[in-house]
């Protein structure tokens, strides 16, 4: 019986994909190849092997490798993998209430990979996450960055840096979120305190980081390890980006102010009234990642939200992401997303630039995903048609060349379309939203 | 001309303009008008007057009088309906002055009337009807065994007179995890929930039985409670009942049977499993919307559903529902977009929000389709009106325009 179980397990490993160098190349003709860079390929090949693209063209400019696999996905549409900058699947919470600053807490430490969120995202074209904390803190903690591949652990999905490390950001916040009314305890209860708590925290992880250079490497003059300081000095030295939720134009402001006056890379999040600022924004140099749902209200931060935001923050030259901050709005639903930020002005290249590769470049994973080229990752997704159409769906969506949703199998189907077993464990948790005061929630 | 006369002057301008505009006769002219009453038309004309719709045809056969002002379109839809939302009682800015859609002082209060909460002026209201969305059905939302009465309105007016054209529409009640009462309060289990309104509905038909038996002078002491579950069972109005999970739906349908009364189904995420029993039962469903967030007892929901009723024969409406956080409301435009791109045809996606949803509410006499001597009530678009990049280019309410917003 062990030997037959062991049998069992040697064969359903074999079956896995596995991304081996010298595998047998993969040919995807005839697809209308839609690619970040703006350029869009009619009769399109699509060559990929060992998990990475080996070229990418029209079919006449274009070598098919000798011996390849030739699939044809004649009348479809290739577009690079989404890359979703800010995300809540996964089911993960990073810090807890004790305290309104916690940069020790790592999520990857809490992301089941088998949640259902996962496959909805697959589902959605989705290659790459920043799997975020949520936003009731000033510092909710690290974020890390997957890929969807199918896997058991976060360490199967993790993006690692050159080092070997999960790579990741910082989760931060101002405006209500981490506010609390009244508060007696450590968290704040106006917008000046949020901004001086964090400053508070960054000159102590300045004061570190000095004592970690001036040891040069020599041991006993190391300071005694803190967690906290650590994931700080490395936001500080621009090893994590802070990924900071913001809503109101003042707020924005104060993100930028922070990030100017600590040196710490930022990407703003939300960025609901970043059509009030958007020259400023542009100004600062700093990227904007916006969720967009297709009707207002809801927070009062909030209630200056508009369809228009994206499309007059690329107007003014700011590097703009879309992403889902799902559950907010539908990892199946990305696309959609976009698709309503062309509907209010954005041109159509910017908002599949703004699903690609403008999340890729807000993550450091440029080198790696987010454009369909030869040498990086074959993140990619099939699409029955216009991505922007309604009509439209994703057939299959493929991670690093392996396809990791196929709309043609029952399964992958369900988490597709929704159905019996398709929401198992699903909570409503308005990580990046809810408001501890005020605001029903019935 | 001194400030007083100036302002009566502009008032009296004001009121002439409006009479003018409201008595307006437009001319709406679509490269394809869906009249929702039998086939569309290519290069269709609907001539409105008089609030109402005159004549609507080919514009081969449809001669434009010179007086009347020509609006175009791509498209040309009757006005939306939307058969079940909370706008106009559960506000914009979700702060707790504005969430009036909800009393959970205790389980049952059918008396609490929708025209009594209804702000007409809310701004959630402008923006569905910037979206072609022309009537709802709104009112006391899910969230207690019975929380209240809804009403129909047309979305615009500045009060509840001005727009509402049925203002005791159904009796809203919940069967599921929602209208579980804290504290030990009762109810607090699905079973408990059917049994008080077994008991409730018990009472009333007593209560209606002795009120019709008694003479006129001798009727006893008015109930509002008893009133309204009387009307429920003297089947003027549906029940209308939000549930998700299929067994709370099947409890519904009991209830229909036992009582004799007409349930309309809410919501009702696990309908698919059940869809026989609800054919059986002729229960028409106001189907949950198609992008609803996947958890808690909607975790089964599937994009499919509407198109699943629907082809099994049941009458279906598809709803913006209820939103607790952000956005606070959704649009059917966009919900029944999402369905026509799961499992419905687009005739059908448009019939759920235009005249399947006026069946379901019994308003389709006056709404759902573009026909002569219905309400004018139009929405205009620039292309495929379920097409994410389409817009919202002109919207009629009784004939007059009530946004020119490019959507």
């Amino acid at each position: 019986m062990k030997k037959l179980l062991f049998l069992f397990f040697a064969l359903a490993c074999a079956a896995a994909p596995t991304r081996a160098q010298g595998e047998r190349a993969v040919a995807y003709t005839g697809a209308t190849v839609i690619n970040a860079t703006g350029q869009t390929i009619s009769d399109g090949v699509l060559v990929v092997r060992g998990g990475k693209i080996v070229a990418v063209g029209t079919r006449s400019s274009t070598r098919v490798p000798e011996g390849a696999q030739v699939v044809d996905v004649t009348g479809k549409v290739i577009m690079p993998g989404i890359v979703d900058t800010h995300s809540h699947i996964g089911g993960a919470a990073g810090a807890d209430g004790s305290a309104p600053i916690q940069p020790d807490v790592r999520v990857l430490d809490a992301v089941n990979v088998r949640d259902t969120s996962l496959m909805r995202a697959r589902a959605g074209g989705i290659t790459t996450v920043n799997i975020m904390p949520g936003s009731g803190h000033l510092l909710s903690g690290q974020t890390v960055y997957i890929k969807l591949r199918r896997g058991s652990t976060i360490e199967d999905l993790a993006i690692r840096d050159a080092a070997g490390n999960l790579a990741g950001g910082i989760k931060m916040a101002n405006g209500t979120n981490p506010l609390r009314a009244n508060s007696t305890g450590p968290f704040p209860d106006t917008r000046a305190r949020e901004a001086s708590l964090v400053r508070e925290q960054f000159v102590r992880a300045q004061d570190y980081r000095e004592k970690v250079r001036r040891a040069g490497g020599d041991k006993s003059k190391l300071p005694a390890r803190d967690l906290s300081m650590e994931a700080l000095a490395e936001a500080l030295d621009g090893k994590r980006v802070v990924h900071f939720h913001t809503h109101r134009h003042d707020d924005i402001l104060t993100a930028v102010r922070l990030s100017k006056e600590f040196g710490f890379r930022v990407v703003l999040h939300h960025v609901t009234e970043g059509w009030k600022v958007a020259d400023e924004i542009a100004r600062a140099g700093v990227p904007a990642s916006i969720t967009i749902v297709d009707s207002p209200g809801g927070k009062l931060e909030a209630v200056d939200a508009r369809l228009e935001t994206a499309a007059v923050l690329d107007r003014a030259g700011v590097l703009l992401a879309i992403h889902t901050d799902d559950y907010i709005t539908d990892s199946r639903l990305l696309l959609r997303s976009a698709a309503l930020a062309v509907r209010a002005g954005l041109p159509r290249e910017k908002a599949v630039y703004a699903l690609t590769l403008a999340g890729a470049r807000m993550l450091d994973l440029q080198d790696r995903t987010g454009s369909l080229e030869a040498g990086k990752d074959a993140d990619f997704v099939v699409l029955s048609g216009d991505p922007f159409s309604v009509y439209t769906h994703v057939l299959e969506t493929y991670v690093e060349g392996v396809k990791v949703f196929d709309r043609s199998d029952r399964q992958d189907r369900l988490y597709a379309t929704g159905g019996y077993g398709a929401g198992y464990g699903q909570h409503l948790d308005f990580e990046c939203y809810a408001e501890r005061e005020g605001g029903s929630q019935r | 001309m001194n400030t007083l006369t100036f302002r009566r002057a502009a008032v009296a301008l004001v009121v002439l303009l409006s009479a003018v505009s409201a008595h307006a006769q437009i001319a709406v002219r679509g490269e394809t008008v869906h009249t929702m009453a039998g086939a569309s038309i290519r290069d269709g004309v609907v001539l409105v007057r008089g609030g109402k719709i005159e004549r609507v045809g080919p514009a081969s056969s449809v001669k434009i009088p010179k007086e009347y002002r020509v609006i175009t379109a791509r498209v040309v839809t009757p006005g939306l309906v939307d058969a079940h939302t909370v706008v106009g009682l559960s506000g914009y800015l979700n702060q707790p002055h504005d969430q009036m859609q909800l009393e959970r002082s205790s389980p049952m209060q059918p008396e609490l009337r929708a025209t009594d909460a209804y702000d007409a002026r809310e701004r959630l209201i402008e923006w569905l009807r910037t979206l072609g969305v022309t009537t709802i059905h709104t009112g006391h939302g899910p969230g207690a065994l019975v929380s209240g009465q809804t009403l129909i309105a047309k979305t615009t007016g500045a009060e509840v007179e001005d727009a509402v054209i049925v203002p005791f529409a159904m009796v809203a009640a919940t069967l599921g995890d929602s209208a579980i009462m804290e504290g030990g309060r009762a109810p607090g289990t699905n079973a408990k929930m059917v049994a008080m309104l077994r008991g409730e509905l018990l009472k009333a038909q007593e209560y209606d039985r002795k009120w019709q038996a008694a003479k006129e002078d001798q009727k006893p002491a008015r109930d509002l409670r008893m009133e309204a579950y009387a009307r429920v069972l003297r089947r003027e109005i549906p029940l209308l009942v939000t549930a998700h999970r299929s067994q709370n739906i099947v409890a519904a349908l009991r209830l229909a049977k036992e009582f004799n009364i007409r349930v309309v189904l809410d919501g009702a995420s696990e309908s698919y499993l059940v869809v026989e029993q609800i054919k059986a039962a002729g229960v028409n469903v106001v189907v949950h919307p198609t992008m609803y967030r996947a958890a808690g007892e909607a975790e089964n929901l599937s994009m499919e559903t509407a198109a699943t009723l629907r082809h099994a024969g049941v009458t279906v409406a598809i709803q913006s529902g209820f939103e607790p956080y952000v956005p606070k409301t959704r649009a059917v435009l966009f919900e029944a977009a999402v369905a026509a791109a799961n499992g419905m045809t687009f005739d059908e996606a448009l019939a759920a929000v235009t005249i399947d949803a006026a069946r379901v509410l019994g308003v389709e006499a006056r709404v759902g389709s573009i026909e002569a001597g219905k309400d004018a009530d139009l929405a205009l678009f620039d292309g495929d009106p379920f097409e994410y990049t389409t817009h919202v280019t002109t919207v009629l309410i009784n004939g007059r325009v009530v946004s020119e917003e490019k959507r």
